[in-house]
């Protein structure tokens, strides 16, 4: 079960049972819908920005632990950071859970890191990219469904 | 007396590890796995006897001839049907579906037309239909079923109308384990002439299916949900159907002669077999339907029954565990979703435990809607699984009560 320690560890759990910014946003300035149609994993990311800063950011929708834990995740890590900044963030989040031999700097991911574990699951690398795809589409202000596939 | 060893011995697969764990292999529902004996005809065929069939005077091909012809009068057994004329191969049980959907559908079915289908069919039985509804301005009428994943009989019958040209429906449902009660169905439809498509894929691996006795106008089904190769399917359809019924596909082996002015076509079954097919996956195909044949439908429903029971009863103990498909008539199918755990956690977690399960919406995706949930993990009961494997599967799911405890 050591693996699996490392996959399911205690903050994402957490995050699983007691997301953060589980809420719509009313009259949000940003908003899209993510889908997994591999899983069923539907949910949905709402902005506020001030210039191209993130102001506020929530999310709902369910899905498994991985991707419900990464968007609660993604929101208390990009909250007050530029779209820029969040942009760059995604792109060291992906790497981490994609490349076969860890060589990101999980430090600078700060509590993100706890889902370096996934790059061992290739089937659930979507699970926890799937928040920040539907994060990027939000601030792309496109209105279509985001799909995984 | 069945010996499950003994089958167990035939499948080289079920001797290897994942994780470190011996495999547990329960998702049959998706492939079953493949017995030495077909295996060995596969190996057989490319290593001595391959060549392309029909039309060649040497002696391989008349050898490879004699095998796909052969293989082909032994699926004609198998699901009893008269003559060998009414035996297509495809590519799979979808393939089957489609190859009915634009040839007998187009032909037949006009705008205003409806087609008849069930709440819990696979998407590969939805699909294909909506695709000829768009078409030809057909409608499609789907079929209730209840909270026990069974069809709704009396509904089912008020869905038949005047309009109603073609039902079709599943055997054994692949996500809730149901078996319908096909020959009712059948003498419904039959009652207002209406033809019946059964989509066997699921079943014809657990059950006998004897299409005379059914009484059914099309089955289909797909050789590696019956351990045999994947890529291979079959279409049964009633001799004077298919001989209606225009070509689905153009190409070689499916002519009788050819000029640029006009084209005849070829006799059954080779009509709906445009080039060259997949002749290993045939002859697969016919060792595998000599391996069930072999053990027997009595021992193998004796076998999964007895697993069914044991397995539902097993599966009740987990707290927080509510079994999808509760159908009176039920086969090889264990589908559940865990309170707090995620089928996709699930299926992780117990792949670490060794034991392969299907988790997401099976390829359903309305009866997950139907069920309120998004998402389902499902174990699947075979000829080679024993009570070992489903303790196994329940040890693990015990294991995930305690990541993510109630």
């Amino acid at each position: 079960m050591s693996e699996l320690r490392e996959l399911y560890q205690e903050v994402i759990l957490d995050h699983n049972k007691r997301p953060r910014n589980f809420r719509e946003l009313e009259g949000a300035d940003r908003h899209a819908d993510g889908y997994n149609p591999l899983c069923g994993d539907k949910l949905a990311v709402y902005v506020n920005l001030d210039g191209d800063v993130i102001t506020d950011i929530s999310f709902l929708g369910s899905g498994c632990a991985i991707s419900k834990a990464s968007a609660s995740l993604m929101t208390d890590a990009v909250k007050g950071k530029t779209l820029g900044e969040a942009q760059q963030l995604f792109e060291r989040f992906h790497r981490m859970v994609t490349e076969s031999e860890l060589t990101t700097d999980v430090e600078s991911l700060g509590k993100l890191a706890v889902l370096s574990g996934v790059r061992d699951y290739p089937t659930r690398v979507k699970c926890a990219s799937l928040a920040w795809h539907t994060l990027r589409a939000a601030c792309d202000d496109a209105h279509e469904l985001v799909s995984t596939e | 007396m069945f010996d499950v060893d003994g089958v167990r011995r035939d499948f080289p697969i079920l001797q290897r590890t994942v994780h470190g764990k011996p495999l547990v292999y329960l998702d049959s529902a998706a492939t079953t796995q493949k017995p030495r004996q077909v295996l060995d005809v596969l190996m057989q065929y490319y290593a001595h006897g391959n060549a392309n069939i029909h039309r060649g005077v040497y002696l391989l091909s008349e050898e490879a001839t004699a095998a796909y012809d052969g293989a082909r009068t032994k699926v004609q057994h198998f699901i009893n049907a008269r003559s060998h004329r009414e035996v297509v191969f495809t590519r799979s049980s979808t393939e089957s579906i489609n190859l009915v959907a634009q040839s007998f559908g187009r032909q037949n079915i006009g705008p205003g037309d409806e087609i008849l289908i069930t709440h819990m069919e696979h998407h590969s039985n939805i699909v294909p239909w909506q695709l000829l509804c768009e078409q030809t301005h057909a409608r499609l009428r789907v079929a209730p079923i209840d909270d026990h994943g069974e069809l709704r009989m009396d509904e089912f019958e008020k869905c038949l109308s005047a309009r109603t040209k073609l039902v079709a429906v599943v055997h054994l449902s692949n996500s809730l384990g149901t078996i319908n009660p096909i020959s009712q169905i059948i003498a419904l439809a039959h009652q207002r002439n209406v033809p019946v498509l059964v989509d066997g894929a699921q079943a014809a691996s657990h059950m006998p299916v004897d299409v005379q006795a059914m009484d059914c106008d099309f089955y289909v089904c797909s050789g590696h949900k019956l351990y045999g190769p994947t890529g291979i399917g079959v279409l049964y359809g009633r001799e004077a159907l298919l001989d209606a019924m225009p070509p689905y596909m153009g190409g070689g082996d499916m002519i009788r002669s050819v000029t640029f002015e006009k084209t005849t076509y070829a006799d059954l079954p080779h009509k709906f077999e445009a080039g060259t097919p997949h002749i290993a996956g045939v002859v697969g195909l016919g060792a595998a339907v000599d391996y069930i044949s072999g053990i027997g439908f009595d021992k193998i429903a004796t076998h999964e029954k007895d697993l069914m029971k044991y397995g539902t009863a097993a599966l009740s103990e987990i707290p927080g565990l509510r079994m999808i498909g509760t159908a009176r008539d039920k086969a090889s199918i264990l589908a559940f979703v865990l309170k707090g755990a995620h089928p996709h956690d699930v299926g992780t977690i117990l792949d670490m435990e060794g034991v392969s399960i299907r988790t997401g919406h099976h390829c359903t995706q309305p009866v997950m809607e139907r069920f309120g949930v998004p998402a389902t993990a499902r174990a699947s009961v075979a000829i080679y699984t024993t009570r070992q494997e489903i303790d196994q599967l329940v040890y693990a799911l015990h294991r995930v009560r305690e990541t993510f405890p109630l």
